[in-house]
């Protein structure tokens, strides 16, 4: 069989880093292949040139065998290849018709496009109605969406780049199935990710990125998650060790808490109640968009309520703002690193100023102690492991992890009685999220209740002595979450909340064809 | 091909150097223009920036320098705080107007009564009129979310009408014969604003301006509120996680400016103006604005940027007489200083690679 796509010796280079170093490899019709590697690792570029986004310093792409080098996406799109970006670029004000026909060159008429749009959606398991609002759907069924626009262009190359951090176990199952039948059809799928169980389920062949430079290639049936990792990270990984805890005192009561969402299509809380006890995680999931930001504006006093709804060692706090929460020992850390726990343009030092004056003592009369200020930074820089020439450089000059590594250990040094933090790892390199979940994990142990808002299961059951999930503002009664399994996590989320009963049904059905074919073919 | 290439961090060498950089682009540009109006670019130049401060009637000169620089710097170094927060108040000229009136409204009610106390209140009076007229868009903006810039600037020509209402009306000198106009406070010595040192230009005002930059310098390098002040206008979520109340701010920032502004007025007309009249507002409250961001909303810059833009002006003014190029094309010179400010200061957030073509493989 020839190869749908081969890629010769690519190499892209950006000021300071090489992004690619004479990367090669191919993909055959019908092959789901998976592109793996950490984040920084040269996944991004190198799709980005098989989409005519980026042009490459050296090297040849090959689509069919004929020489292939797309100069702007319009192009790589007409030879057949198709991406779903992390991103999605929707917008929220019209329906799904609507977004669809926006991306492409000549959309027919309307009406006649939510036909199509219907019947595709149908033929591969992706329940979409088209005259929803799209700012009315959940983050899986934006992804449908995107999905859905290039399944459209019947593509012979689809790229998907890491398409499971917004989906439900029974979401990622749908899409699986979807994927399994293009395969089916013949089309060939680019998968990126970094989970390894996913690509070990799903993909036939993988190629491993590291620093730019491929590392090995195999067959991700074959290898074992470790080794996957392994190849991934250049060294074993250090799971986070978690000190035995006793829970102690109820430090933290929620009760009754409701409130207004903080943007347009964000999501109301619905009367929320938790504890949390001293000395003890409690992770909530969800998926993004049922109240994350809500949740954790609400703990860290950005809004503001009824004073009983948040209740800290039985004083009643709910309606203070951050300051005072902070005073008596109440910390957050915000998922959105640059722009809500960070100033990009201020430096490292103006940052730990931000929300340490008042525990680290670092203004008097008013006046701020630059001089302490910048040793609590360098404190935080050396205690974290922050890769930085300095504490005097912009927030926006680190790298996601160290910002993250920073932005959390301004907190935990702060010794915290309760530390709310929500996606501390979401976009942190491997070794930097192991060191954040250890962080956490040990400030728990230090007897800090600690509250981890995240979309990543497998950092929640990695941290979490008790699980909730979060789903259209509601949050379910939190469970130990020792012994919970993937399945109950998902029905505990809402899984797959958002879809009428027909479609589940027929989503199962195609689920059930393509795991039996998928089992002989594996076992011949 | 050119393509610009955003810093990881802004440069510290360009943004001291742009200004310098975007005034020789001005007079180039300016001299072009100078040259198409047939004049000698080279001699309006040094008319505009040479002659007033070294020239042969410099001695005149100088102290008008001081007498404009003042207000300008006064307004712009309340404005830049505002700015620096993110809170446009694009209406100091009527809260200049309102200083001078309130101000001057209780120099002429205590007339002709002698007190060294008359002068303080004066300048409280300022203060407090400026204010005052500042809280009306900070205070609808707090309520109904209001646009600051539109309101404040609607503001200025409710000052204006009211400036000639009084002028007309209760501040009307009553020894006139029905001549617009109040009576002139530089001959009622307890509320005259006069030079400290005679013919330097050197009044209260000037001082006034001098003790805000030091103020304001004080309080956004070294003072939590300045802290909070640069963090809201950066990073506003950022701002609110550091626990800034956006409200508070906007009231602090608009009473800040409004008050220097209404005390630049009070100055002004307890001065160099000495009267309430109807044309007595100059612009000043606007100028100010390309002052702070001149000044790089920096108070030293800002004072740098007063004298600069004064001199413009008395040199401007200059070549009026004695070169006859036309007051547009003086107007159009102050607007290119401006305009290249803004267009080289992107390079402070940018560096200019030329590239060569990247081969396709």
């Amino acid at each position: 069989m020839t190869d749908l796509l081969t890629i010769q010796r690519l190499t892209k280079a950006y000021p300071g880093v090489v992004a690619n170093d004479d990367v090669s490899f191919s993909i055959a019709p019908g092959e789901i292949h998976a592109l793996l590697g950490e984040n920084g690792a040269g996944k991004s570029t190198l799709v980005k040139m098989i989409y005519g986004l980026v042009k490459p310093d050296s090297g040849t792409m090959a689509l069919h065998g004929a020489p292939f080098s797309p100069a702007e996406p319009r192009a790589a799109r007409a030879a057949g290849v198709a991406m779903v970006f992390q991103h999605f670029s929707l917008f929220e004000a019209l329906n799904v018709a609507e977004n669809v026909g926006l991306g492409m060159e000549n959309p027919p008429p309307i009406r006649e496009l939510a036909r199509e749009i219907r019947e595709v959606s149908h033929a591969y398991g992706l329940p979409l109605d088209p005259r929803r609002l799209v700012g009315d759907l959940s983050a899986g069924e934006r992804q449908r969406v995107e999905i859905i626009r290039c399944l459209l262009q019947d593509p012979k190359l689809l790229i998907m780049d890491e398409p499971t951090s917004v989906l439900t176990p029974q979401e990622v199952e749908i899409l699986f199935a979807t994927l399994n039948k293009l395969k089916s059809e013949g089309t060939a799928i680019l998968y990126i990710s970094h989970k390894l169980e996913e690509i070990r389920a799903l993909c036939q062949g993988a190629t491993i990125l590291r620093r730019g430079k491929v590392v090995g290639a195999c067959d991700p049936r074959q290898a074992s998650a470790a080794e996957l990792a392994e190849m991934m990270v250049g060294e074993a990984l250090h799971t986070p060790d978690r000190p035995p805890s006793e829970a102690g005192k109820v430090v933290l009561q929620v009760a009754g808490l409701t409130s207004e969402s903080v943007s347009t299509f964000g999501t109301r809380l619905q009367n929320i109640g938790f504890e949390v006890r001293a000395g003890e995680v409690l992770g909530i999931g969800g998926v993004a968009g049922n109240g994350q930001d809500e949740l954790l504006s609400a703990l860290s006093g950005e809004t503001m309520g009824a004073s009983e709804t948040v209740r800290l060692r039985g004083e009643p706090i709910g309606h203070l703002p951050p300051n005072p929460r902070r005073t008596r020992g109440m910390l957050s850390a915000p998922e959105e690193r640059l722009g809500h726990a960070a100033a990009p343009d201020m430096s490292l030092v103006d940052n730990a100023v931000l929300s340490g004056w008042q525990r680290e003592d670092l203004t008097r009369g008013g006046f701020v102690r630059w001089g302490r200020a910048r040793a609590f930074a360098d404190k935080i820089i050396s205690t974290f492991d922050v890769r930085t020439p300095g504490a005097h450089v912009a927030a926006r000059a680190l790298s996601g992890g160290n910002l993250q590594k920073f932005v959390i250990g301004r907190e935990i040094l702060q010794r915290p009685d309760v530390l709310v933090v929500n996606q501390p790892t979401w976009g942190v390199d491997a070794a930097a999220a192991a060191a954040i979940r250890q962080a956490l994990l040990d400030l728990a142990g230090a007897g800090a209740a600690v509250i981890v808002i995240s979309q990543d299961l497998d950092e929640l059951m990695e941290v979490s002595d008790r699980f909730a999930a979060l789903n259209a503002g509601h949050l379910s009664a939190p469970r130990p979450a020792r012994g919970l399994t993937m399945e109950q996590i998902g029905l505990m989320l809402g899984g797959a909340h958002d879809m009428d009963v027909a479609h589940t049904e027929e989503a199962e059905h195609i689920k059930e064809t393509y795991q039996d074919s998928h089992h002989e073919e594996t076992r011949p | 091909m050119i393509r610009l290439e955003k810093r990881p961090t802004p440069s510290q060498f360009w943004t001291y150097t742009t200004p310098i950089v975007a005034v020789l682009l001005t007079m180039l540009a300016g001299g072009l223009m100078f040259a198409l109006l047939g004049k000698n670019p080279v001699t309006a130049i040094k008319t505009i920036f040479y002659d007033p401060v070294l020239g042969e009637f410099a001695f005149y000169y100088r102290g008008q320098l001081l007498v404009k620089a003042g207000p300008l710097i006064l307004i712009a170094v309340g404005l830049a705080i505002g700015f620096r927060a993110g809170i446009w108040n694009i209406g100091a000229e009527g809260q200049y107007i309102m200083g001078a009136i309130c101000g001057a409204a209780v120099g002429l009610a205590f007339y002709p009564t002698e007190s060294w106390i008359i002068f303080p209140l004066m300048i409280l009076a300022g203060a407090l009129g400026g204010t005052l007229w500042a809280m009306v868009p900070a205070i609808l903006k707090v309520r109904f979310n209001t646009n600051e810039i539109l309101v404040s600037l609607l503001m200025v020509y409710v000052a204006e009408q009211l400036l000639a209402a009084m002028a007309l009306g209760p501040l009307r000198n009553p020894e006139t014969a029905g001549f617009p106009g109040s009576r002139n406070l530089q001959q009622y010595p307890s509320a005259a604003n006069t030079d400290l040192i005679a013919g330097t230009g050197m009044h209260w005002g000037v001082v006034a301006a001098f003790i805000a930059v030091l103020f304001a310098y004080i309080l956004l390098s070294r003072h939590l509120m300045g802290f909070h002040i640069q963090l809201a206008g950066q990073s506003p979520k950022a701002a609110r996680f550091g626990g800034v109340n956006p409200k508070a701010l906007v009231v602090f920032c608009m009473g800040l400016s409004g008050a220097l502004a209404g005390m630049a007025g009070l100055f002004e007309v307890a001065g160099p103006a000495g009267q309430i009249s109807i044309n007595f507002n100059s612009g000043y409250g606007f100028t100010a604005i390309i002052v702070a961001f001149l000044g790089r909303l920096h108070p030293i810059g800002i004072l740098l940027a007063g004298l600069l833009m004064a001199l413009t002006y008395i040199g401007g003014e200059a070549a009026q007489a004695t070169l006859q190029i036309p007051a547009a094309a003086i107007q159009a010179f102050q607007g290119m200083l401006l305009f290249f400010l803004l267009g080289v200061d992107v390079l402070s957030n940018y560096r200019i690679r030329l590239d060569r073509r990247e081969p396709a493989r």
